[in-house]
């Protein structure tokens, strides 16, 4: 029998199965946000993010961008904002954060840590979408006038996110240097 | 957990980062109301722009109209309405206007006086 040529396989390796289990980490946290209720659209904590820093730190940027990326999509496909503008502000603030996470993570680690990763990706976040709106829903400069708002929220959420992810990788780090260490070691 | 067992996630480089984007944060709040500083005032009388002038200095404008005489009052980065013969007093009463697109309006004597920002912005929107 002849093989069909348009039947691809594809078997998925350990780097995938490990990014899928930290997407799945990082879409159940977008989606238990969206229950939260708040003030002001554009201002969310951004609980995901925690899961894409601690990818960050311990597997580099590609796992975290696969993360990240993965989780834009799947949650706003599970929230139903797919391709509706919410989306593509989430989108372009993702894309924004991991140019600016691509430039933090070359830093020290002894002097910078996942809280200096935080805050780059929050502020990153936060200027990418106001861009976006800019250029794209509110076609005129009032849109800044809200970015000390938005400012404040990525300094709170951003702090607040990357103690998280550092409380994460500090409790982690015990673990493994514990007889019964798990199998996260690498 | 104690406020020491937060800290101690923190790197030395971490606290800098911390102060930049706090230090940012505070500057960009001027921006909420510094964005609607006026930078001219323009008064009306009958519909008619009868002086368009800078808030740099302070002045006295007088404008007639059809009940008497309105007194407009200019100060650096502010305008008023400081006498009006109208009987309610409404935009006397408004007191001083600050911001870009605020305005006074004297019916009763057709005067009106409107701060204009640095680019003119819209009366109102609608969708």
């Amino acid at each position: 029998m002849i093989r069909s040529t348009t039947e691809i396989t594809l078997t998925p390796d350990a780097d995938d199965h490990r990014i899928a289990r930290y997407s799945a980490v990082a879409i159940a946290l977008s989606v238990a946000e969206a229950a939260i209720p708040l003030p002001l659209p554009g201002v969310k904590p951004g609980l995901g993010n925690i899961v894409t820093l601690v990818v960050l730190m311990r597997y580099g940027w590609r796992d975290a961008a696969w993360v990240s990326l993965l989780r834009v999509f799947a949650a706003s496909l599970l929230l139903g904002s797919f391709l509706a503008p919410g989306f593509f502000l989430s989108l372009c603030g993702a894309l924004a954060s991991l140019a600016a996470l691509a430039m933090a993570v070359r830093l020290p680690r002894r002097w910078f840590g996942p809280v200096t990763m935080s805050l780059a990706a929050s502020f990153a976040h936060i200027a990418g979408q106001l861009v976006l709106a800019r250029l794209w829903l509110v076609p005129h400069d009032g849109v800044f006038l809200l970015s000390p708002v938005f400012a404040l929220a990525a300094l709170v959420f951003g702090l607040a996110n990357g103690l998280a992810a550092a409380r994460w990788l500090a409790d982690d780090a015990v673990d493994q240097s514990s007889p019964a260490s798990g199998p996260q070691a690498r | 957990m104690r406020f020491a067992d937060w800290r101690c996630l923190l790197r030395p480089g971490d606290w800098f980062v911390l102060l930049f984007a706090a230090l940012l944060t505070a500057a960009l709040f001027p921006l909420v109301w510094r964005g609607g500083g006026a930078g001219k005032a323009v008064v009306r009388a009958n519909g008619e722009i009868v002086a368009e002038v800078g808030l740099n200095e302070p002045r006295s404008i007088t404008v007639d109209g059809p009940l008497g005489i309105t007194r407009i009052e200019i100060a650096p980065g502010r305008a008023r309405v400081a006498a009006d013969p109208s009987p309610r007093q409404y935009c006397v009463r408004q007191g001083w206007l600050t911001q870009a697109n605020s305005i006074a309006i004297c019916a009763p004597n057709r005067v009106s006086l409107a701060l204009v920002g640095r680019n003119r912005a819209y009366d109102s929107l609608n969708y």
